[in-house]
């Protein structure tokens, strides 16, 4: 099997088709564009639905409609698309549908630039709009797992009938690598809740809308327990060189990757340093970041936003050891000499 | 008034509303129970129940689904006529109704009715104007009259304010792709029994699949009216009805039959799809095992060079002989500036960050490329320059230095923008890190326009005379 260079952006639209995405609803916008670019050409070639909506707001409204008819459906944005989208995320965990929203992540507030960050992790990670819900979210770092993860989605939402996030950024979205696409295409089955236009079917209700306290109650708890079942069974994260490490760098997408080659420098310095990459950041790997948090000195969570995971970390291990907080806005990523000059000025490598 | 048998399309009780089964929790007077009712009838004369489903949108009539035995979907506030598209195009010959009211539809939905009736999506929509916000207890909507007090116009509309009651029948009349436009009234039986010929109208073209219909139907709202529902019908044609015209504003029925409302398309099996995406292409040779030094490449030159593409063959080069690749573009503002570039890395080993700050082989196809990165490459690396185009020297001597006129040379095979690809092999050919008859493989494959892939080859050729004369 042949492995072939693909975008970021790219690798998503075909690890959708063969995850079973049947429909994609997309709104332009960079660095995102690719997605329903690669989509547009390879959805309707392939006999699938590719459709460009008027806004986003009409897009997730449009998955809303399309996971409720028991389709398999995906779109795909960034920042200020994201922030329009976020009362349909709403309707979609209230409703207990199954979809999939890619979010390549550009730099903000506001219209921002189109450079990488990873300011929308908060919003992402806590579901976005109004209401007590959680969406799985999972973080690829490079152009396979954006496949990879984008494939897996489909079974994952449809499995616990949630909307899964692929949280990515500019540059994951943008870079090319070898991909080795899925050699299985995967399809969904029937739903015994969907709308299916069909006698079976008639009688099945897609809503959010419960006037009764009590029963607005129990949608909560249920969604609530579906939660905890999600937190035990879905946790996925990647350790490079943690056994022996003094410090860890916690950090998760491009951010990951210039760990990566920093670490293997920054070990030349004699500082004994690790990797941890949560590859779910909902379910955040609570237990295992405990499990380290007894074994180390200190973590260094490395980020393009203000400290948003870092609050995390903090809160999942109680502040038991010291958090480093290294943080880059507005669409830089930092250099490799620069975590590695940092990091020993930090640490004190010899 | 009129005289309701039970339809089959209609609950006998309405278990979903809880207590009190058997009324609807409409007030007395409510036009939508009438609306319900003249629908549910449609559905069985059509014999379509079950193939129905209902888009409640938010307002009153958010719980129609108490009532309709059918699909039933509650929609956010606006939005039902997106949410129909998109389960229209996921079932065919399902019969899609989008209720909505008029601030659901002429306040915060405008985006969402515009572009499903301009698409001619094969749906039917009711809307029904009756003049103010009813859940939200009687504010302004936007088809509210002049003078008409609400609790957010205590004084009464005025055009200085709020601007002019809105017409939506006229609005999606100005559209061309709708078949079926038509505003009707609650406000006598005759105008009931013309609402239901209408209601009926618009769920038939959409069951011979002819595209859009939208019957706004003008109904009253006693409670927020603060009238009785005698007295409301009789405002309703005394003073609505002028503002808003009830007639038939289009029916195209008869004419058209929109082949494009069956958007299937040919299906791909999973065999086809593999097929189609390259999965099933057999084993790929992978190189035999070298040790290879990994490549930090910067490809720079201006905007229209090709470096981007360059950088592509480069990393399609690497993924053919099995190394890791990764290829970083440069874009945006920065594009349009002097330099273009894009960050390659090649190696053995798995990447880590694919932003290439420090360089070991630098591509300068012009200028101000060298002028940027020159001082960034690693010591010992390579710098390669397009000497047709850069007149200056390197002024390192801690690097190698390799000049060649790309342009010229492209220019003699007979395409200048070729020059990328005799600077491409060019590298190939000196570092000797990948083979330069793998990019005679890949070429083909990536370029797009197949008409340039002859004469791109010859510039495979041309870069190998040259290196083979000058600098080898
Ligand atoms: C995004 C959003 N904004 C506001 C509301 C509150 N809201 C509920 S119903 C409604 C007005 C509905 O009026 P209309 O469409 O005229 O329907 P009617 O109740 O008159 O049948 C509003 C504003 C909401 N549910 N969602
Ligand atoms: S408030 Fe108005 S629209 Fe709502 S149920 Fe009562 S009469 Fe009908």
């Amino acid at each position: 099997m042949s492995k072939q260079l693909l975008k970021g952006n790219e690798a998503v639209a075909y690890g959708a088709i063969m995850g079973g995405a049947t429909h994609f609803f997309g709104y332009p916008i960079t660095p995102a564009s690719e997605i329903a670019h690669k989509a547009a050409e390879i959805f309707p070639a392939t006999g699938r639905f590719f459709m460009q909506a008027e806004s986003e707001v009409s897009v997730i409204n449009m998955l809303y409609g399309a996971a409720a008819a028991g389709a398999r459906s995906m779109t795909a944005s960034s920042g200020p698309g994201m922030s329009l989208m976020m009362e349909g995320f709403s309707y979609i965990a209230c409703a207990e549908l199954p979809c999939v929203v890619v979010d390549v992540q550009r730099a903000g507030p506001g219209l921002g630039n189109i450079w990488p960050e990873q300011g929308d992790y908060t919003t992402v990670v806590t579901g976005g709009g109004h209401g007590n819900y959680k969406c799985v979210v999972l973080a690829p770092n490079s152009c396979q797992e954006m496949c990879d993860f984008t494939y897996r989605a489909f079974e994952i939402a449809d499995k616990y009938r949630t909307l899964v996030f692929i949280l990515s950024d500019a540059y994951i979205g943008q870079m090319m690598e070898p991909v080795q696409l899925p050699t299985e295409m995967k399809h969904g089955e029937r739903k015994d809740w969907a709308l299916y236009a069909d006698k079976e079917s008639r009688n099945n209700l897609v809503t959010s809308i419960f006037m009764n306290q009590k029963i607005m109650n129990d949608v909560n708890l249920n969604l609530q327990k579906k939660y905890r079942k999600i937190e035990e069974e879905l946790v996925e994260y990647e350790e490079v060189d943690v056994e022996d490490a003094e410090y860890i760098f916690i950090a998760f997408g491009i951010t990951a990757r210039v760990c990566l080659t920093a670490l293997k420098k920054i070990r030349d310095t004699g500082i004994k340093i690790g990797l941890f990459r949560p590859q779910t950041l909902y379910p955040f790997p609570k237990k295992r970041l405990n499990e380290l948090a007894k074994k180390c000195k200190g973590f260094i969570v490395a980020e393009l936003n203000a400290g948003q995971m870092a609050d995390e970390v903090e809160l999942t291990i109680n502040c038991k050891i010291p958090v480093l907080r290294y943080n880059w806005f507005g669409g830089t990523v930092p250099s490799i000499e620069e975590v590695i000059e940092r990091t020993v000025a930090d640490l004190g490598g010899k | 008034m009129i005289k309701h048998t039970k339809s089959k399309s209609f609950y006998d009780t309405f278990e979903r509303k809880g207590p009190g089964q058997k009324v609807t929790h409409y007030c007395p007077g409510c036009g939508h129970g009438t609306i319900h009712k003249l629908i549910a009838q449609a559905l069985d004369e059509l014999d379509v129940q079950d193939r129905t489903i209902v888009c409640s949108p938010v307002g009153c009539s958010v719980f129609a689904y108490y009532y309709f035995d059918t699909g039933n979907i509650q929609c956010s506030h606006g939005r039902a006529p997106a949410v129909a598209t998109a389960m229209r195009r996921v079932h065919d010959d399902a019969i899609i109704i989008c209720y909505q009211g008029d601030g659901d539809l002429a306040g915060i939905g405008t985006t969402e009715i515009i572009h499903a009736a301009n698409r001619g999506e094969n749906l039917t929509v009711f809307f029904v104007n009756n003049a103010i916000y009813g859940m939200t207890g009687g504010q302004m909507a936007p088809t509210t009259l002049f003078g008409q007090k609400t609790m957010t116009t205590p004084t009464g509309r005025t055009m200085a304010q709020d601007g002019a009651p809105i017409g939506v029948a006229e609005i999606i009349n100005a559209i061309k792709s709708p078949v079926y436009v038509e505003r009707t009234s609650l406000g006598t039986p005759g105008k009931i029994q013309k609402t239901r010929k209408a209601i009926k109208q618009a769920l038939q073209n959409q069951v011979e699949k002819k595209g859009f219909s939208l019957v706004e139907i003008l109904a009253p709202c006693p409670i927020n009216w603060k009238m009785e529902p005698l007295q409301a019908r009789k405002w309703l044609q005394e003073h609505l009805e002028p503002v808003f015209p009830v007639k038939q504003f289009r029916d195209n029925s008869d004419e058209l039959i929109q082949a494009q409302f069956s958007t299937k398309l040919p299906w791909k099996s999973d065999e086809e799809v593999l097929d189609y995406f390259g999965v099933n292409k057999e084993q790929k040779q992978v190189k035999q095992e070298k040790e290879i030094e990994e490549q930090l490449v910067k490809f720079s030159g201006f905007g229209g060079q090709g470096v981007m593409l360059g950088g592509v063959l480069m990393a399609n080069c690497a993924t053919e002989e099995g190394l890791n690749a990764t290829w970083l573009p440069s874009y945006g503002p920065e594009m349009r500036g002097g330099t273009a570039n894009a960050s390659i890395i090649i190696s053995q080993d798995s990447i880590g960050s694919p932003v290439v700050d420090f360089p070991n082989v630098l591509i300068a196809m012009n200028g101000p490329s060298l002028d940027a990165f020159e001082e960034k490459v690693h010591a010992g690396g390579t710098i390669l320059v397009n000497s047709s185009i850069v007149s200056q020297k390197i002024s390192r001597s801690d690097v190698t230095a390799v000049y060649i006129p790309v342009s010229d040379l492209a220019s003699e095979v007979g395409m200048i923008a070729g020059a990328n690809i005799i600077m491409l092999a060019t590298y190939l050919l000196v570092s000797k890190i990948m083979d330069i008859n793998t990019l005679r493989k890949v070429l083909p494959e990536s370029i797009k326009k197949k008409q340039f892939v002859d004469i791109n080859m010859k510039m495979i050729d041309k870069a190998e005379e040259y290196f083979k004369e000058h600098l080898s």
